[in-house]
């Protein structure tokens, strides 16, 4: 019996580590291979019941405007069974999954991995899927879909468009003789004064913060306000030393030196109570400063007596810009139902969900009591529909010139293009502002050694796309 | 001879006049006894390994083979989405050229030097402080125990609270004493100072160990340290430490490989989904530079050639360690 258990034991584990070799070493061929398929329309044709599973990485129901999508969506691929894995795509999980051969259906990424997921074959182009689902790129959002087409090819159907206006303190600005036009951006010098103006730094202590000008992230919408390009329109190089990016981050690093830092002024910020009713205005902790427009809602929720006044971020030509982010779908080389992933996708992003998901929430809101500030879709056709059939003014000047604004700064969002090197150049320029932010290097040195790095990384990323496409020719 | 053991209610050995340390090298305590010798029956091993099966086999899959094979992609170039290229020692070369490597290490090794330390001779000092607190040491060991049940994810987000440089908790109380509390979070000097003092909330792990071990150091002798005059600092280095050193041997060795392979706090606290813009430089410990290197930027060969540096760094510290230890560490039933 003894040596019946080890001979058989001694058998078991030989082949459990022969498997296990040979599974694992299967692991990590990965799905790119170097080769991405090209889909025909009849890939992405319309699916009937199908007995694939639609398995989805990187999206969530938490809210209305999801809901109402997604129940449109699972209709409109009936008789597929759809797996949705809920949450925010977890890079970990996606390559994990990919490295074990069971590659998700479907993805919802950040609009800034598409670049370098596209060129490393992890996703495929969707050039077909948009002519069989007859999906209107034209509608999209110019800025969107220029940071989902990678190479000529898109690559995502982009959703949803976050940009930034200028939130500032009316009661402050009062106090100090200044009007919102003094920090909407459109003039500089007169942000730093305004900055002096609104921040209290008495007794040792920051009381109050002037301006935040919000660094690193927004780094690249000050850079356009000079008429400056982190990148180029290509993707191919980057412009980090140049006059326009110095003279930007000089600026922005300037206003948190007034006040003592950024250290201080970061401090200061975290301990805000940021998304409650003692956020920063409605306690009078914060001057002004530039924020994602989702933002409006919150105070509109939580503070609306708050005296908190709107504007876009303005250039100093006077016009709207924002720098556009959003999320976008996008089909995973290997997808084991491309058919109803393209068309769950369609669905996701097409006029009459968003219409749908729209007076969901229009109603959710006026049962709360709380205004309807509108719906940024990445679609600007859709945008506009939404607003003219459920946005009305509330009669209370700051909320309807919120939702004024934010959709003059929807028509001027301005995006970074997709790169293979997304991921690289985005930390190669945080980190060299938060060197200069940490006091580690001063603005010239710091952007010296972003650039080098930025452009180290693209020339390896576009060089490694290019031997991709040699093999594939 | 035997005397009654108070704390224990039952009778021990003495040894007369025996000096201390004799003592405490005995390895049999029972003089002019031989010690019985476990007989082994060699047919018992079939059975052992049957039920040692379910380890050895979890730690081929999800240990052994891991470690083997990152030592493969680790010779190669990688991005999980393609298959592994091999590129011999370029991993390696680029390893020695990279900056950020360079100073996620040294992080690693600073914040290692000198939370260590902190951390085991605080979880003494809690143990000790337990060891005298009676009846009441249950409570309190529940109460030291208990935020090593708090998620790292959320002690990362309380540091951030609790050492805001603006108003946070341990500013505020140092401000009764007239200190005026530094940046924590935002000052690159004081980051790492920050992150130190916070990993002291999860001593309670050790503090159990430390524990069981005092309370098995003989009341005998102390008795005769007493008796012999020595104090209560005397008796604890003389005594107490050598008996519990270990214990102490297992929670500094331990602590220094997590210490080496700290990740979860500090990725939170500077690196996470809140933070995913600013970041510090001077909390990039290694193990954050593999994650980033690995997915983020998704070079998964390089990231196996850092994490095979950090295995041999952790080996070399270890030996180290335990050849240094053999000087200084007794073993009940040891020999010397």
């Amino acid at each position: 019996m003894g040596r019946f258990w080890v001979k058989a034991s001694r058998r078991g584990a030989a082949t459990v580590a022969a498997g296990l070799t040979v599974g694992l070493t299967a692991c990590a061929t990965g799905t790119g291979g170097g080769s991405t398929p090209e889909l025909s329309a009849d890939d992405f044709a319309s699916t009937s019941a199908s007995d694939t599973p639609l398995t989805i990485m990187g999206f969530g129901t938490d809210d209305e405007i999801a809901q109402v999508r997604y129940d449109r969506a699972v209709e409109a691929v009936t008789g597929t069974d759809v797996r949705l894995s809920e949450g925010g795509l977890d890079m970990q999980q996606f390559l994990s999954s990919v490295a074990s051969g069971n590659v998700p259906a479907l993805i919802r990424a950040d609009r800034n991995q598409i670049g370098t997921l596209a060129s490393r074959g992890a996703i495929v182009p969707l050039d077909a899927c948009i002519e069989a689902q007859s999906v209107p790129t034209d509608d999209f959002v110019e800025a969107a879909l220029e940071q989902v087409t990678f190479d000529g090819q898109v690559y995502g159907l982009p959703e949803f468009n976050t940009v930034q206006l200028t939130m500032a303190n009316q009661e402050l600005l009062d106090e100090a003789g200044l009007s919102i036009e003094d920090v909407n951006g459109s003039d500089p010098e007169a942000v730093t004064q305004a900055n002096q103006a609104l921040a209290d730094t008495s007794d040792g202590r920051l009381n109050v913060i002037g301006y935040d000008s919000k660094l690193p992230e927004f780094l690249p919408l000050w850079v356009h306000a000079r008429g400056g390009a982190m990148i180029s329109d290509d993707g191919r190089t980057a412009q980090l030393d140049s006059p326009e990016v110095l003279e930007a981050l000089e600026w922005a690093v300037a206003i948190y030196d007034e006040q003592g830092g950024f250290g201080r002024v970061k401090a200061f910020r975290d301990s805000a109570d940021f998304f409650g009713a003692g956020n920063q205005f409605a306690v009078g902790t914060l001057g002004a400063m530039p924020m994602e427009q989702w933002y409006v809602n919150v105070l509109n929720e939580v503070s609306s007596d708050a005296p908190v006044i709107f504007d876009a971020v303005r250039g100093e030509d006077g016009d709207a810009l924002a720098y556009a982010s959003g999320s976008a779908w996008a089909i995973p080389n290997g997808s084991p139902n491309p058919g109803a992933a393209c068309q769950f996708a369609a669905t996701m992003v097409e006029a009459e969900s968003w219409l749908e998901a729209a007076r969901a929430r229009a109603e959710a809101r006026e049962a709360d009591g709380l205004q309807f500030t509108g719906l940024l879709t990445g679609n600007q056709v859709v945008d506009q529909q939404i607003r003219e059939e459920l946005v009305t003014p509330s009669g209370e000047e700051n909320w309807d010139r919120a939702v004024e604004v934010l959709y003059e700064a929807n028509d001027h969002a301005f995006g970074m293009p997709a790169n293979p090197a997304d991921a690289d150049f985005r930390t190669a320029w945080q980190d060299g502002v938060n060197r200069v932010l940490n006091g580690q290097q001063e603005p010239e040195e710091a952007l010296a050694q972003a650039q080098e790095n930025a452009q180290s990384a693209l020339d390896k990323a576009w060089e490694n796309w290019e031997g991709r496409q040699d093999d594939e020719r | 001879m035997t005397v009654q053991d108070g704390r224990r209610g039952v009778a021990v050995p003495t040894h007369g006049t025996a000096p201390l340390q004799e003592v405490a090298r005995r390895r049999w305590p029972w003089p002019g006894r031989s010690r019985p010798r476990p007989r082994v029956n060699r047919g018992d091993w079939k059975p052992a390994l049957l039920f040692l099966l379910p380890w050895i086999v979890g730690f081929a899959v999800f240990t052994a083979w891991p470690v083997f094979y990152t030592a493969y992609l680790s010779l190669t170039d990688y991005d999980v989405i393609n298959a592994p290229t091999f590129v011999g020692l370029d991993n390696y070369e680029r390893l020695v050229q990279d900056a950020g490597a360079r100073r996620a290490m040294g992080n690693t090794l600073f914040y290692t030097a000198l939370q260590v330390p902190l951390y085991v001779l605080f979880s003494l000092f809690l143990a000790l402080l337990l060891n005298q607190a009676g009846r009441a040491s249950g409570f309190f060991r529940t109460v030291f125990f208990l935020p090593n049940m708090t998620p790292p994810v959320a002690t990362g987000v309380l540091l951030l609270l609790l050492f805001n440089g603006q108003d946070g908790l341990v500013n505020e109380v140092l401000g009764w004493f007239g200190i005026n509390g530094p940046a924590w979070t935002t000052d690159p000097q004081w980051v790492k100072p920050g992150l130190i003092l916070m990993s002291l909330l999860s001593v309670g792990g050790s503090v159990i160990i430390l524990l069981a071990a005092l309370r098995n150091v003989p009341q005998e002798l102390y008795d005769a340290a007493m008796v012999d005059g020595a104090g209560f600092w005397r008796r604890t280095w003389s005594v107490t430490v050598p008996m519990i050193s270990g214990p102490l041997f297992f929670v500094i060795i331990v602590n220094t490989i997590a210490a080496l392979q700290s990740f979860t706090e500090a990725y939170t606290a500077f690196f996470g989904v809140g933070t995913s813009t600013y970041s510090n430089d001077a909390a990039e410990f290694y193990a954050i530079h593999i994650f980033r290197e690995a997915f983020e930027f998704l070079r998964m060969g390089y990231a196996s050639a850092l994490a095979w540096l950090l295995f041999v760094v952790i080996m070399i510290i270890t030996a180290i360690q335990v050849v240094v230890s053999k000087r200084f560490v007794f073993y009940e039933g040891e020999n010397r």
